[in-house]
């Protein structure tokens, strides 16, 4: 990525609140213009510390932030022109939903008819045309959402942050507006910082994702790469379902590896974390990407007894036992040919090798 | 749902859903006003009758009546020009010579209010009118008393002839009303109440003026610092609150007199001379600055109670929208913290406004309030009829300003916690 690219930039940026704890460590981080960057993990990771020194309520303790090639630290929040959506939308309650759209542009001093335009713009962009003399508590959850995020892109800023915004929203109005605030993105091409903790939030709606944790990047990458490539076991177990069996590497071959699992098996898998023979392993295996009883040639085949089924309409979960981890999952499509699987029963597991990474044993 | 079309809905045994329902909850409420009723006794007694006699007290006139009930049947006939007739002068002697002493000084005292004289006449009279048997008695009482000759004191009794009287009430507003019922002004040395009321009404509006303009900035402090802070600060605010009001008010008068703390600090400064220290003690200034400490945490707890609910992120929102700091807070954060400050405001105004205590301890001559003319009066003039028509003014504006409140702000806006 060349520098002109480069919309966002962090630059070695550190952030502690009480001079002993580091909640940002050494970040590097850029992003490009038009992006849909989502910081995902688990709370006190430091992403929302992140987004906060990006819209300049928290100050980073060292290093530098650059928006559009200029450093940003010495800009107060109210003249650096970023939109922002807050946790709990943070409307103001003593305005309607018009008053709190013409906010941005009174304070920018705009002509009257000029903000009357660019509400009834934005009102009509997350369609609520009609409740513009409402007061926000007099809205739904979802359309305050819609209000807010109207809001943060009345004044047209550059980048949009986002803290959480569809956290308070339940399951199905939460997707719903996945894909509403995907599309507002797609139609317009602002540059979003996206923060949560959810991950299949995460894998909807972004270009990229960089996972957090303890302070730091683990992995900045697309959704695709993220949940089929990850290369910690912290990744790898944070996005999406994962099985995980320890061992000890027992021989390395080029981009492959041989693991031993403390109950004897030697699984082949993909060198990814692991440097040298004998040293700690974890083996990440997608639970999908295990066949059951398959008649197909692959490089990893185990015994394993059935200990639980638990029928999930479109699929059934088995809990199995392999390789000595009694906590191994195998998803098993609900297809036309059934699955007859009968609890205590001894069946086939397979997987190829270049499903099963070897990470880190964190 | 053919069981619906017509009648009323009914449960599964025939009862009709409502009367069911009612049944149901009768002993709901039953419970609910059991649960109520020691308090609502207690206020009853002690709040709702009391304020009721109160009321009563300010227009009732019928202590002259209950005394000398026929002499104001025959004075009725009266032209109320000379003399009365000796009908008049008869009845006043026999009721007078029958009754018994303590009505009869009830009675004057009241008499009194309308004439002064009244009191020491009939008390004299009294007396002397055991020796008289037998008529012509209008000579007679003259000649024991040649007041009884002068129409101006039968002319005062005019204004008692009606069981009620708005006459506590004119008094209270420095009005009265002459020998013919005309309301006029008292004479001009009389004149005490309007300058009353005035000073109370300027001292509550300064009082509550101050609270706010200290209070405000301390609650938003309270609101926003982080919890273990904010308590400790809470506890200096609450402090005055545990300590005995008058223990605050006599330090008051230590620290502000002209001898006392300040003034010393001010000479030793070297910002006064030692000759002209500041007059702070026994002044309407003392009673602003004691009351204004004393009414304070009355001001800050309803305003941080809505400080508290007020989200830091709407500052930030504002700020991340553009605003200045300044025009945020203007526009934000103020309109948001109005149910607090009309709640303190209210608060103050109505707890100062029939303040007591402090103005008679460090008000002097110049900062007395309406509550200590009602505390004069109730206990040393025992004219118990204009202390009650002060109280009833002084209730009649809060609730007038309570309706104003509501009519603007509206009173479900009002937070105090």
């Amino acid at each position: 990525m060349s520098e002109k690219d480069s919309f966002v930039k962090f630059e070695k940026v550190d952030k502690s609140y009480d001079g002993e704890i580091l909640v940002v460590k050494d970040l590097n981080l850029d992003v490009p213009k038009g992006e849909f960057l989502t910081m995902l993990g688990p709370s006190g990771s430091g992403k929302t510390t992140v987004l906060m020194m990006l819209a300049g309520f928290e100050t980073p303790t060292s290093g530098e932030i650059y928006l559009d090639g200029n450093p940003i630290s010495s800009i107060p929040p109210n003249k650096r022109g970023i939109g922002m959506v807050f946790q709990n939308y943070a409307l103001f309650p003593h305005m309607t939903v018009k008053e709190n759209l013409s906010f941005p542009l009174e304070v920018r001093k705009m002509e009257k008819s000029e903000i009357e335009e660019k509400v009834s713009n934005a009102l009509s962009m997350v369609e609520l045309q009609d409740f513009g003399n409402r007061m926000p508590l007099q809205l739904s959850g979802g359309q305050q959402q819609r209000v807010a995020l109207a809001r943060s892109l009345v004044f047209e800023p550059r980048l949009v942050l986002m803290d959480e915004p569809l956290g308070a929203l339940d399951k199905n109005l939460r997707e719903q507006m996945q894909y509403e605030i995907k599309h507002i993105h797609e139609k317009i091409g602002i540059t979003v910082v996206y923060v949560t903790h959810d991950q299949s939030e995460a894998l909807t709606m972004s270009n990229r994702i960089a996972v957090f944790n303890d302070g730091k990047i683990q992995q900045i990458s697309s959704p695709d790469v993220l949940y089929e490539k990850p290369n910690s076991s912290f990744v790898a177990q944070f996005i999406g379902e994962n099985n995980q069996l320890k061992g000890k590497v027992k021989s390395i071959n080029g981009e492959n590896c041989i693991i031993t699992t403390e109950s004897g098996d030697d699984i082949q898998a993909l060198k990814i974390n692991v440097n040298n023979n004998g040293d700690g392993s974890l083996v990440s295996l997608r639970p999908e990407r295990v066949a059951i009883n398959s008649s197909e040639n692959f490089e990893n085949n185990f015994d394993a007894k059935v200990k639980e089924l638990i029928y999930l309409g479109d699929h059934i979960r088995s809990r199995v036992e392999v390789c000595g981890n009694d906590q191994f999952i195998v998803k098993i499509p609900n297809s036309y040919k059934g699955a007859n699987l009968k609890e205590g029963a001894t069946v086939k597991l397979s997987w190829k090798a270049s499903d099963s990474r070897a990470l880190d044993l964190n | 749902m053919n069981q619906t079309v017509s009648g009323p809905i009914l449960t599964s045994d025939g009862i009709p859903l409502k009367v069911s329902l009612k049944k149901a909850e009768r002993i709901n409420k039953i419970r609910a006003f059991l649960l109520v009723l020691p308090l609502l006794a207690f206020i009853l007694i002690t709040f709702l009758i009391p304020i009721g006699d109160m009321l009563a007290r300010s227009i009732d006139d019928r202590q002259i009546n209950t005394v000398f009930p026929k002499t104001f049947e025959v004075y009725k006939k009266w032209d109320r020009q000379d003399l009365p007739s000796e009908e008049v002068y008869k009845t006043m002697f026999f009721e007078l010579k029958d009754s018994e002493g303590y009505s009869v000084g009830k009675a004057s005292t009241r008499m009194n209010y309308s004439k002064s004289g009244w009191k020491s006449l009939l008390k004299k009279s009294k007396r002397k009118f055991k020796k008289i048997e037998e008529g012509p008695y209008k000579e007679k009482m003259i000649a024991t008393d040649k007041r009884w000759g002068d129409p101006e004191y039968w002319k005062a009794l005019g204004q008692m002839v009606d069981p009620t009287t708005m006459g506590y009430y004119l008094n209270a507003v420095d009005l009265k009303y002459d020998s013919n019922k005309n309301v006029v002004q008292q004479k001009e040395n009389r004149r005490i109440y309007n300058k009353t009321w005035i000073k109370t009404f300027k001292v509550s509006i300064l009082v509550t003026f101050f609270c706010l303009l200290l209070g405000y900035p301390i609650s938003y402090l309270l609101a926003t610092l982080p919890m273990k802070y904010s308590n400790l600060l809470m506890i200096c605010v609450l402090l005055p609150f545990w300590t005995s009001l008058l223990v605050r008010t006599v330090a008051w008068m230590v620290m502000l007199q002209q001898k006392g703390v300040f003034n010393n600090l001010m000479v030793m400064a070297g910002l006064i001379a030692d000759e002209n220290r500041w007059q702070l003690m026994y002044n309407q200034t003392a009673v602003i600055i004691v009351m204004t400490q004393i009414l304070l945490p009355f001001m800050v707890l309803p305003l941080y109670s809505v400080m508290k609910t007020i989200s830091p992120t709407y500052m930030r929102a504002a700020l991340n929208l553009g605003a200045s700091p300044i025009h945020a807070f203007y526009k934000i954060y103020m309109p948001n913290s109005i149910p607090g400050v009309s709640a303190g405001c209210l608060l103050v105004f109505i707890i100062a406004i029939g303040y007591y205590i402090t103005p008679e301890l460090v008000g002097g001559k110049d900062g007395q309030m309406v509550g200590n003319w009602i505390a004069y009066h109730l206990k040393t003039t025992l004219n118990w009829g204009l202390c009650a028509a002060l109280g009833a003014i002084l209730l009649a504006v809060m609730t007038v300003l309570y309706w104003a409140y509501n009519k603007i702000v509206g009173i479900e806006n009002i937070k105090l916690g």
